[in-house]
């Protein structure tokens, strides 16, 4: 069992924003998502044949899906536990990559300027914040579950 | 250095297989039998730990290989994390997918 030392208002944003990564998931359809957020989450296994691409969605975009849903249930369910059972912290690791991916895509983060926090002012300074923090927690998760 | 460790297995797979003896069984070699290789490009937002631990959990590698590769990634664009048929590899870069790594796949030359 992992003790998961994270206080309500952390498990509360969790909670909202995966009802939101939620959200999203149920949104994609098979029919080429325009979304750069999904794309990044169900990604091309063949990237230069798109007849092999077409056959790897077919078999395997249902069963992606079937899984970030079961994932995301799991953390739903342990949200608030004290303590972590080791298929719901990998549940939780695999659903705050996730979310990291989303923001991430959406705030375009690149390999050249480190993501800053810089402006309070400016409008995804939280959506920045709350990147920050889920590197953060994610770090520490996966430190854990190395061990 | 991993990419070329990656190889080496491949080409002792071929050596051991079945020595073809005549035409006919070489035509019956389909596509299936092509090695395909796994790779894994870099990306800007999946953290070095979180990609090492992935590779550790999914290939069962040890912490140095997995450090090794992910450098790889880091370092080079990408690195070649398994390889297989092309239905095995279809389900190591599913298995990628599932865990947010980007991942492709293509045959081995």
């Amino acid at each position: 069992m992992i003790e998961i030392d994270i206080s309500g208002e952390e498990r509360e944003l969790l909670k909202n924003l995966i009802a939101q990564l939620r959200e999203l998931v149920l949104s994609t359809s098979s029919e080429g998502p325009l979304d750069p957020s999904i794309r990044r989450l169900f990604p091309a296994a063949h990237a230069e044949n798109q007849e092999l691409e077409r056959e790897y969605q077919k078999t395997m975009r249902d069963q992606l899906l079937e899984k970030r849903l079961s994932n995301l249930d799991r953390v739903e369910q342990s949200l608030f536990d004290k303590e972590l059972e080791p298929e719901a912290l990998s549940a939780w690791i695999t659903i705050i990559n996730d979310l990291r991916l989303v923001l991430g895509t959406h705030l375009d983060v690149s390999e050249e300027e480190e993501l800053s926090l810089a402006d309070p002012n400016s409008p995804d300074h939280q959506q920045r914040a709350i990147y920050h923090y889920l590197s953060h927690l994610l770090g520490e998760l996966v430190d854990v579950a190395s061990i | 250095m991993s990419e070329d460790r990656a190889r080496h297995s491949i080409y002792a797979q071929i050596e051991s297989a079945p020595s073809v003896t005549d035409e006919q069984e070489f035509d019956s070699l389909t596509d299936e039998d092509t090695p395909w290789v796994v790779l894994v490009w870099n990306d800007p937002i999946n953290l070095m730990s979180y990609v090492v631990f992935v590779l550790q959990k999914l290939f069962g590698y040890s912490e140095e290989k997995a450090t090794e590769l992910m450098l790889d990634v880091h370092h080079k664009g990408r690195a070649v994390v398994s390889n297989g048929t092309r239905d095995e590899a279809e389900v190591d870069v599913s298995k990628l997918h599932e865990y947010g790594l980007w991942a492709t796949m293509q045959k081995d030359f």
